[in-house]
């Protein structure tokens, strides 16, 4: 079975000790997390993992199975990138000078779409939403010019189907 | 009611039913130790002498009776000493609350004297761990830490509780858990899938039955038998399924695994449907699964959806407990005998019988055998005790020759492989069911891990029968250095004490038999003794345990020898 990239979603209580029981069961399986996100969720008191991975559906099938029975995860889907509206956010921070002495980045900065967050004397930070490719494409066109800081957040994404917790929490709390 | 903390942990194991729990004191768990003291009367508290010991008694008493096992330490070592028994639990299953203290809640993360972050170190091994840090939480977390211990696939529970919470006070008040909301202990019964197994089951021409310990924990044991009889199903078993059906059932054709039996083993691979029955299909059962049961249907009745095609891919899963969908299948399927199909496992058990039954049981060596000493037991006990066997050949030899007459009858480490398991086991297993005879068949090796446990027996008083099978190796390592390592016996040749004077000094009555003519005798005086009973069996040195599958083999390529 070949090796595909993997989003799981993980719907789970708000509990402190859940992230460390969740990364176990990947850590056991030498399963690399590729990126992890946790917020809140569409349900009030909820919290939702956003895990990406690169393994083989067999193991993504056992492992999903394997949180899904931790106590507190009320359920846990995967999908493929086809199944999945995602995004991730970057921010830069870029030296203020570069503006003026290097003209093309003032260009490059409008191509990619991304956002001017705030501008000051010594840098200017810049952000950037989207699909892992073009943030790299940026990432890849400012390097030159230097980067003085940058950062990118994990993978955040839903699903095109239905994921039904709304449904299933008030059949378990029935 | 305002009580302390400390209390209200008390409190609410009496309100779960416990009267017994096995433990060791120290700094952090002190208050605990000192409500203990208070309610001595109501909730027994046996001291063991290692925490490990604790674990593993609770795990003995939880395994032959069915309800939870409780054990208790201190912060630091103490609670890194139940690791192991907690591992053990997890991996096989077993009903456990283990409650350890931790220093005050205004210290953790400092590195204080006797910290360790046990709820980061457990996590991997338990179904659930809490920290509770006030002492209002404790009635509800205790609750719902005996809800999740025992419902569903059950599992072992760790509550730390922080020295504040012990001494604060709160309000106490007890109500049982019996829902979480984002925890479904087991799938409910979906009829379709009951119906699909039995359409399967019905047209078998080679169906073939392995039960495992999902039996015995789902208290199905009842309506395995019935479906066994009406189905007449070969039907095989693991090592913790062992004893969920009399051992001398017409119908019980032996167990599947690595020294299982020969029949059963090969047949897997030419059985047409596979009944899997709360079990998980664990690799010293399957060998290699490039090769196991390849044309055979799965059928795959399971309470943990995550076994489920883990490791054998079933053509149909009937989920839900095991004791619901068996009783909803009977009346689905077919009256059958199955006979020339029977017939296929007595002629490889005969097979069995000429090349290794024979053999152990009578052996034409000088050295007496683990086999027969099994056998031997089985003569005084009649099948009616509890066998609590630690890990090893022993085990296996344990495992292949006892005779049983009821269910939790068979308690061994079967997923961990813990060495130490049986003496603190046996002792648990004893207290749960002090009207059953319970016998541990310990190694020479395994004993000395737990040895210092004798200490418990003697002062409980808790009359065990202990029998150590000496080969004066560590049997199984050497086996397979003998078979895979050409001989070299690296490490597994033990010097080993004086057995008898160590069980006396713990004033434990003690025999030590070297002559096969000399075993009945001992073996009749150990069942008839009304106290603890420890009995030394010197066996043949280089016996090896057979039928063997190898790792990597498959199971039709069992060795005989």
């Amino acid at each position: 079975m070949e090796n595909k990239t993997f989003t799981i979603s993980v719907y789970s209580e708000n509990n402190v000790g859940l992230l460390n029981r969740i990364s176990v069961i990947f850590l056991k399986r030498h399963i690399n997390i590729l990126s992890l996100n946790v917020s809140e969720s569409e349900i009030e008191n909820v919290s939702r993992f956003v895990i990406v991975v690169n393994t083989t559906e067999k193991w993504v099938k056992n492992i999903v199975g394997q949180i899904e029975k931790q106590i507190e995860v009320i359920k846990a889907f995967y999908h493929v990138d086809e199944e999945t509206i995602f995004l991730e956010s970057a921010i830069f921070k870029i030296n203020s000078s570069l503006l003026f002495d290097e003209r093309q980045i003032q260009n490059i900065i409008k191509e990619s779409h991304s956002e001017m967050v705030t501008v000051s004397r010594d840098f200017f930070v810049i952000s950037k939403t989207g699909r892992r490719s073009e943030i790299d494409e940026l990432h890849a066109k400012l390097k030159p010019f230097g980067i003085m800081q940058f950062v990118r957040s994990g993978r955040i994404s839903v699903s095109k189907e239905k994921m039904e917790i709304t449904s299933l929490l008030e059949e378990l709390q029935s | 009611m305002r009580i302390s903390g400390a209390e209200a942990v008390i409190r609410c194991l009496l309100e779960e039913g416990v009267n017994l729990v096995y433990g060791y004191p120290g700094g952090a768990i002190m208050p605990v130790y000192d409500e203990l003291y208070k309610f001595r009367e109501e909730l027994h508290h046996v001291l063991v002498r290692h925490e490990q010991g604790a674990t593993h008694a609770a795990q003995g008493f939880a395994r032959a009776t069915g309800k939870v096992g409780v054990a208790i330490a201190t912060s630091g070592p103490g609670a890194t000493n139940l690791v192991t028994g907690i591992a053990d639990a997890q991996i096989d299953s077993t009903p456990m609350v283990c409650i350890t203290g931790q220093v005050g809640k205004h210290l953790l993360g400092s590195d204080a004297f006797q910290e360790t972050d046990i709820i980061s170190i457990s996590t991997p091994v338990t179904k659930w761990n809490y920290q509770i840090t006030e002492a209002h939480e404790i009635p509800e977390i205790m609750a719902k830490a005996f809800y999740i211990a025992k419902s569903g696939r059950p599992g072992p529970v760790l509550i730390d509780i922080t020295k504040n919470a012990q001494f604060d006070e709160l309000d106490f008040s007890y109500k049982k858990c019996n829902s979480i909301r984002s925890y479904v202990p087991k799938p409910s019964l979906k009829i379709d899938q009951v119906k699909a197994a039995a359409e399967i089951i019905n047209s078998a021409k080679k169906p073939m039955i392995v039960f495992g310990q999902g039996i015995i924990l789902g208290e199905a044991e009842a309506e395995l038998k019935a479906f066994v009889e009406k189905t007449g199903i070969p039907a095989a078993w693991t090592v913790l399924g062992l004893s969920a059906m009399p051992t001398d059932h017409p119908l019980n054709v032996g167990m599947v695994g690595m020294h299982g039996n020969y029949g059963p083993n090969v047949l897997t691979n030419e059985c047409d449907v596979l009944i899997a029955l709360g079990m998980r299909f664990d690799d010293r059962v399957t060998g290699n699964l490039a090769t196991y049961a390849k044309q055979a249907k799965v059928i795959h009745f399971e309470i943990d959806p995550a076994e489920v095609d883990k490791n054998v891919k079933a053509d149909v899963a009937v989920l839900g407990d095991v004791k619901e969908t068996l009783a909803a299948i009977l009346s689905l399927v077919d009256a059958k005998t199955h006979e020339s199909w029977h017939n296929e496992f007595k002629e490889k058990y005969n097979i069995e019988l000429e090349a290794v039954i024979n053999d152990e049981l009578q052996p034409k060596k000088e050295g007496i055998s683990m086999g027969e000493t099994i056998e031997m037991i089985n003569k005084h006990s009649k099948g009616d005790a509890i066998m609590v066997s630690d890990v090893g050949q022993h085990q296996m030899f344990t495992c292949r020759y006892s005779k049983f007459n009821s269910t939790k009858s068979n308690i061994t480490s079967g997923g961990l492989g813990t060495m130490g398991f049986a003496l603190p086991a046996a002792i648990g297993a004893k207290m749960g069911r002090p009207d059953r005879e319970v016998v541990a068949i310990i190694g020479d090796g395994g004993f000395q891990m737990t040895i210092q446990e004798l200490g418990t027996i003697f002062q409980t008083q808790v009359p065990v029968k202990i029998v150590v099978l000496n080969n004066e190796f560590l049997g199984m390592v050497r086996q397979w250095q003998q078979l895979f390592f050409d001989k070299r016996y690296a490490s597994t040749e033990m010097i080993n004490p004086n057995f008898i004077a160590i069980a006396e000094g713990y004033y434990i009555k003690a025999k030590k038999v070297t002559k096969r003519e000399d075993l009945d005798a001992a073996v009749a005086e150990m069942m008839a003794s009304k106290e603890s009973y420890f009995l030394e069996v010197l066996v043949e040195k280089e016996n090896n345990v057979f039928p063997m599958i190898p790792t990597g083999a498959s199971v039709s390529d069992i060795r005989l020898r």
